[in-house]
């Protein structure tokens, strides 16, 4: 099968600045496929020369057979793109705005449905200035599916957005690759990434670190899953150290942290407390998260 | 062409939508003739060779319009969209530059048409005011001003790389014009040095050129206006469509 996207050994620099250092990637077609990295990592120059709204220095792209250089046109009719930064004139109205852009395309579908959808129906005729940031996001993710595009570009979709409104557009990206969309997003939230993609490559520096699917690239860093939990009273470390599967224990005062691997943690944690009749509280397990990853493949924290 | 026509609708929709464009255009050159025909009346003067005030201003004012719309309303708005990334915006669909640029121009023509249509019957009705030109000519000559004044307004949005800086430069070139122009004060009553500099403002020529067409002189006599005009024209055109960016 043709991949929906193939970047090989792209290179873009501004000025003396290398954004992007030889890149190299495929994105499936039907595929959720993230970049994450901090910000200034190279995500948006990358997703803008797939686009073809940036012309690369050096590498070959290809996105849906086409050269997103060459047959700029016939590429934007076929694809759906959410910018970074745009934004449309303040005093024009939602429908008007799904109106216009339906009009620059070969196949403008009918934008009713899907201010419905996006739930935008009520927003129908305020102006584009009035709307919450929630609001424009869906409006702008409203005007990259009126196409019916068979791949949508995401770039920093929920930047800027409360957790509840972040939450609320998980749900609208998984519903397009319902539909049978290809997606490309990226993200500086490794939560995001967990939660959305199939396929995540993590920038840092203009260079992809490493690309897998989240569940792989967690495994992949064997990192240990945490039991958190508080004690009432008396609490002896050693009646957990003995079991094979925890490698170490922590106590902060009334707060314990037993490391170890996944497997059978989390019910030896439990046996030991009630065989020595310890009285616990609030226990909870943490896994691995890919911002382990990041930290543990670029030894630094995501700078947000 | 659906794309073209849909922009172009929506985007006079917008001008109307925003005050500040819509008074300059639209309310301003009428409300001045108001003012300044009650102050003056239109009674023929010997200066104005046996016309009246108003007669002279209504030529002159369609110069006022064709100004504010160039040089002020045009570069700021198109700076301002590309600044906040409307233009991007549009960029990331199959929209062709020249269909954009096309329906604005065709907005900002309608737009400075309907206020110099406002201006005429404020002074046909007001004031009786005179027209001894033919209608074809007059239209021409404003044709020809507008358009050269667009160019010279996209030039100065591309030239500038902020929507502050766009909105200064227009004010600086457009203000000194305004008065020395002929637009505002006649040229009959500016000293002599004066009328001798305002040969070299562009403004000067679409004004000498409208009053000349409105007491029916044709085109023949006015070929320095046509032609400084033509001039800035294409240099606007070439120039801003050598420059243009759409962010």
């Amino acid at each position: 099968m043709i991949p929906s996207i193939e970047v090989l050994n792209l290179r873009k620099s501004y000025g003396t600045t290398v954004a992007v250092d030889d890149v190299s990637f495929q994105v499936q077609e039907g595929e959720i496929f993230g970049m994450v990295g901090p910000n200034g990592a190279g995500k948006t120059t990358t997703i803008e020369c797939v686009e073809g709204l940036r012309q690369p220095d050096a590498g070959t792209i290809q996105v849906l057979g086409l050269d997103p250089q060459r047959d700029s046109y016939e590429l934007r009719e076929r694809i759906g793109v959410q910018l970074q930064e745009s934004a449309l004139p303040d005093r024009i109205k939602v429908w008007e705005a799904m109106d216009l852009f339906a009009s620059f395309y070969r196949r403008g579908l009918d934008w009713r449905p899907l201010l419905d959808q996006l739930g935008l129906s009520e927003k129908h005729s305020a102006p584009f200035a009035k709307l919450s940031g929630g609001q424009k996001q869906r409006l702008f993710i409203a005007l990259a599916l009126l196409n019916d595009p068979d791949l949508v570009f995401l770039d920093e979709l929920t930047s800027g957005l409360d957790p509840q409104a972040r939450r609320a557009m998980w749900d609208l990206v998984r519903g397009i690759r319902q539909q049978g969309k290809t997606v490309f997003l990226t993200t500086h939230y490794m939560e995001e990434a967990e939660q959305l993609c199939d396929r995540v490559a993590i920038i840092d520096r203009g260079q992809i670190v490493t690309l897998d699917t989240p569940e792989n690239l967690i495994h992949s860093l064997g990192a240990e899953n945490r039991v958190v939990f508080c004690v009432d009273g008396r609490f002896d470390k050693k009646s957990l150290q003995a079991f094979p599967s925890v490698t170490r224990v922590e106590q902060v005062g009334e707060r314990v942290i037993v490391y170890g691997q996944s497997d059978g943690l989390v019910s030896s944690v439990v046996n030991a407390l009630e065989a020595g009749s310890v009285r616990f509280r609030d226990l909870r397990t943490e896994g691995p998260t890919l911002e382990d990853v990041f930290l543990a493949l670029t030894g630094q924290e995501m700078r947000d | 062409m659906r794309a073209f026509w849909k922009l172009t609708l929506t985007q006079a929709k917008l001008y109307l939508r925003e005050p500040i464009a819509a008074f300059f255009t639209i309310v301003y050159a009428p409300m001045m003739l108001v003012l300044f025909g009650t102050i003056y009346g239109n009674e023929p003067t010997p200066m104005f060779g046996g016309r009246g005030t108003v007669d002279v201003s209504v030529p002159a004012y369609i110069g006022l319009i064709i100004l504010s719309v160039g040089l002020m309303g045009l570069p700021i708005a198109t700076a301002t969209s590309r600044e906040k990334g409307v233009l991007r915006r549009y960029r990331a669909t199959p929209l062709r530059p020249a269909t954009y640029l096309a329906a604005d121009v065709l907005v900002y023509f309608c737009m400075t048409l309907l206020g110099v249509l406002l201006l005429i019957l404020v002074g046909k009705i007001g004031y009786r005011v005179r027209f001894d030109g033919d209608v074809l000519s007059l239209l021409a000559s404003f044709s020809l001003g507008a358009l050269s004044f667009f160019a010279f307004g996209f030039l100065i949005a591309s030239l500038s790389p902020t929507a502050r800086i766009a909105q200064t430069v227009g004010m600086v070139i457009a203000f000194p014009m305004m008065f020395v122009s002929g637009a505002t004060v006649p040229l009959e009553v500016l000293p002599e040095g004066v009328r001798h500099a305002a040969r070299f403002i562009p403004l000067t020529h679409v004004v000498t050129l409208l009053r000349g067409v409105w007491v029916g002189e044709v085109w023949g006599e006015h070929l320095t206006e046509v032609i400084v005009l033509l001039g800035v024209l294409v240099v606007g055109v070439i120039v801003s469509a050598k420059t243009f960016r759409w962010e």
